[in-house]
């Protein structure tokens, strides 16, 4: 069952929301009630194993099947509280539907389990919120960050009864989900609805506009509370190291997705007309594909290796493709040159290849003009200016947590991007957010 | 290609397929469509006195699998509600129409001598090729003495079977109703009243589900339900135990059996045939495909035949009667045990967790270096029982394979290990 629809590009856009409809539409429930049947409900599961968060999927796709939909999207809240943001966002195709054993040569067609999540998620109703808090501890913990991992960490430290307050820098909790994601991947206002769904146990605190060495300090927050969370994402961009890096048409595709996921109409983009996108990750498909639905022309997507060394799944480049991205491989940016008025006017891409094991230059260098180039090369942890940070022990440039999650600071754990730990997924931030709670708790009740 | 010809019971058909006593035949209109379609003959829709049964509103309910297909029907519909006379005029004017189609007339009429001599004569004025005594219909019917309240009591079977024959030429297939303890008992009785053949099986008393917001069984009629007849591709195995207990029984020898009972394609067909039916009857696959279903039944029947040299329905019909046996016939010796062919598994785990919790715990799970189970069998506790080649969501990844080389047959009369054995 092939559910992927033609890529409709609207050109030129009139309709911000006509530009962004999903790019995987939801199931209908005929769609969900046949798909659901083809789950062989396997057990000791692949696809448990392959989910960061350990959903039970067998069990939720077995509940959908027996019209059970309150009691599917139980079973997948009680293992990730941001269960409808993943269904929307993960790279399913690496994770739990790559492991489906319907995968294999013989059927090569896994069960549509990203799908399916999101069907019992969209669809069940409740009541009030799932989950039951537990009786109040009197323990008070600070979530640093309302990303996917902070939030995950405050809905379950809620759960167990302490009180929770977060801190977040931007003015809207969510994280990626609310300024990160692809705009046809998460549509409409999901990511603030989900955000309300979460703090809707209770006993949450949300501060938005408070950012950690700005408007608070980490020395403060150990002294107010019984332990921190620190969920502080990766807000560094990668630079290309270039001349004219700074002019006018240069852009870090993350800053361009926030403006654009914020966009309520049109008229506030800068739309270009020839745009080169720079690296081989998700961001630098989703940039890319945003653009060409925004109208650009031309999206040429730039990357110094091979299709087969792009972070960015087989199925993202497909995605890419069928947005009539091209997708130039075995080339590295080497100058920017400007218009006279300042402007990026061409990029100067130089070929590379393998050579004895060594990526080299090759004697050409194509010359691409173009209006706009956006970098998406990596995001990096920035550190806040905060004395009791620079304690902190990093690991390849983030920061580094024990297998509780600690981090060596007394009472103060981390997760999600910031740490060295795991994939930068969403599934994997919510799963670091929930342990950590784990071993908050864990320290929490041990202390009293 | 091999040649369909059917003669049951003195009745020729160009092939085996009949559409069953129901409402598919219930009609010139539906009938003439069918033998258009390519049915080889029709047991039109059970006739009764004058005036004809009223019939409800809300009439069928069904269960499903799991993608939605039906496979169990259940009916609370009565015999024909049209007149006895338009029946009868239509009846002859098909048969004029198709001569060489079978068209078996069922007939339902109060339990007393005249109402049968009466009807069956007037059957036999149309030039229909054959009498279906509906002793079955176990809804509605028996409430007023009619039905399987008849074909509940061997006596009553054989009573009418034989005014049947008294007062007609036709041949009489007597249908017979699954709602008993033992159909060996019906059959004989219709075999004592001179029955030239039986047909089974008629309905299974049933109730398909509840409606949980009406608390109310379905089909619903204004918030209250009744038992009705089930039928459909669940009850074939048990229209397949019934014939072969008749194909079987030393008294009922020879009794010509058409097979009724979830037959949906070649395949249901052939192992009616296989089992000693001469015909085979089908409602529930036309009533959910259409009357062309039978192109697909037909071309698959004669080219399984083709494939294992059978040229006519003789060549093979009852083949499998004389491997159904009782179970202390069976070789105790025979020992087989299950194989994964570690290729093709797709590590569901299924075979294993059945196994573990239901069964022997005969198989093993290893987990490997990738992540991944290993599934492998341990001969040694495994009894052959099949559940996991059952679970096995995979074609032929688990078969059982033979252990027991070099011994000989040893049924149960024979085993030591009997304590009321020949043996001992």
């Amino acid at each position: 069952m092939s559910l992927q629809p033609p890529v409709t590009l609207v050109s030129p856009p009139q309709d911000i929301d006509a530009c962004f409809s999903d790019i995987h539409p939801p199931l209908t429930e005929r769609q969900a009630h046949l798909e659901s049947a083809r789950c062989l409900y396997c057990y000791d599961a692949p696809c448990i194993k392959a989910c960061p968060s350990d959903i039970n999927i067998p069990s939720f796709i077995q509940q959908i099947h027996s019209d059970n939909l309150q009691g599917a999207a139980q079973t997948i809240y009680s293992s990730n509280i941001l269960g409808g943001s993943c269904a929307r966002v993960c790279p399913t195709e690496v994770l739990c539907e790559q492991a489906c054993v319907r995968n294999k040569e013989a059927e090569c067609a896994p069960v549509l389990i990203g799908l399916l999540q999101r069907y019992a998620t969209d669809h069940a109703e409740f009541t009030g919120h799932p989950f039951d808090r537990a009786p109040d501890t009197g323990k008070r913990v600070a979530v640093v960050g309302a990303g996917p991992a902070g939030l995950s960490c405050a809905h379950r430290l809620a759960m167990k009864g302490h009180q929770v307050e977060i801190f977040e820098a931007s003015e809207k909790a969510g994280g990626l989900n609310e300024y990160g994601i692809a705009r046809y991947k998460m549509t409409n206002d999901f990511a603030a609805r989900e955000v309300e769904f979460v703090l809707g146990i209770g006993g949450i605190t949300l501060h938005t506009g408070q950012a950690l060495g700005r408007d608070l300090s980490l020395a403060e927050l150990q002294s107010g509370f019984d332990a921190v969370f620190l969920a502080i994402g990766l807000q560094g961009t990668r630079q290309l190291g270039l001349e004219n890096e700074l002019a006018s048409g240069v852009q870090n595709a993350v800053d361009y997705i926030r403006v654009l996921r914020q966009a309520t109409d049109l008229n506030g983009l800068n739309i270009p007309q020839h745009a080169v996108v720079i690296g081989a990750g998700n961001t630098a498909v989703d940039i890319a594909c945003q653009l060409r639905r925004l109208g650009c022309e031309e999206v040429t997507l730039a990357y110094r290796r091979g299709t087969e060394s792009m972070s960015a799944t087989d199925h993202e480049q497909q995605i890419a493709r069928d947005h009539q991205v091209r997708i130039k491989t075995w080339c590295r940016p080497e100058a920017i040159t400007l218009d006279d008025q300042g402007g990026v006017a061409a990029i100067h891409l130089r070929r590379t290849a393998m050579q004895g094991g060594a990526l080299v230059d090759l004697p050409h260098c194509d010359v691409l003009p173009c209006d706009a180039i956006f970098k998406a090369v990596g995001q990096t942890l920035e550190m806040p200016e905060d004395a009791q940070l620079e304690q902190l022990r990093l690991d390849a440039g983030k920061l580094a947590v024990d297998t509780r999650f600690h981090t060596g600071l007394e009472r103060v754990f981390a997760g999600g991007d910031c740490t060295a730990v795991g994939e930068d997924l969403t599934v994997e931030a919510v799963q670091q957010g929930k342990l950590a709670a784990e071993s908050i708790h864990q320290l929490l009740i041990t202390q009293a | 290609m091999a040649n369909l010809f059917t003669r049951f019971a003195g009745i020729e058909s160009p092939n085996p397929f009949w559409l069953a006593s129901a409402p598919p035949t219930d009609k010139a209109y539906n009938v003439e469509r069918a033998f258009e379609a390519g049915w080889g003959g029709v047991v039109w829709k059970t006739l009764g006195e004058d005036p004809a049964a009223v019939n409800v509103s809300s009439r069928y309910s069904a269960i499903y699998d799991a993608t939605g297909q039906v496979t169990g029907f259940n009916n609370i519909e009565l015999i024909t509600d049209r007149s006895l006379e338009i029946n009868l005029r239509e009846i002859e004017a098909v048969k004029k129409n198709w001569p060489d189609r079978a068209l078996v007339v069922s007939l339902m009429v109060p339990c007393e001598e005249e109402s049968w001599k009466t009807i069956v004569k007037l059957v036999e004025q149309t030039g229909a090729d054959g009498l279906e005594l509906n002793f079955g219909c176990p809804h509605g019917m028996p409430e007023r003495g009619m039905g399987a309240a008849v074909g509940q009591v061997p006596e009553f079977v054989e009573m009418v079977t034989r005014w049947c024959k008294t007062y007609s030429r036709l041949p009489v297939i007597v249908k017979l109703t699954p709602n008993i303890t033992d159909i060996r008992f019906s059959a004989r009785a219709a075999h004592a009243g001179g029955a030239d053949a039986v047909s089974l099986i008629n309905t299974i008393n049933s109730i398909t589900g509840i409606d949980l917001d009406q608390m109310v069984a379905r089909p619903i009629v204004d918030g209250k339900s009744t038992h009705g007849g089930y039928c459909g591709p669940a009850v074939k195995p048990i229209a397949l135990n019934m014939v072969s207990e008749i194909a079987r029984d030393p008294q009922t020898q020879g009794l010509p059996i058409s097979g009724i009972g979830g037959i949906s394609t070649w395949r249901d067909a052939a192992e009616f045939i296989a089992l000693g039916a001469g015909s085979v009857q089908v409602c529930t696959a036309a009533m959910v495909h259409g009357f062309r279903i039978v192109t697909e039944m037909q071309d698959g029947l004669s080219r399984w035949m083709d494939s294992k040299g059978y040229q006519t329905l003789e060549d093979f019909r009852g083949l499998a009667v004389q491997n159904t046996t009782d179970w202390k016939y069976l070789n105790m010796n025979y020992k087989i045990v299950a194989n994964i062919d570690q290729e093709s598994c797709i590590g569901c785990g299924r075979c294993y967790i059945s196994c573990e919790d239901t069964s022997h715990q005969a198989i093993s799970l290893t987990s490997k270096a990738d992540g991944t189970n290993q599934f492998d069998i341990i001969e040694a506790e495994c009894v052959g029982c099949n559940l996991c080649q059952i679970t096995c969501p995979v074609n032929d990844c688990i078969t059982m394979v033979r252990r027991d080389a070099d011994k000989p047959y040893m049924n149960w009369l024979n085993d030591p290990r009997n304590p009321h054995g020949e043996a001992r």
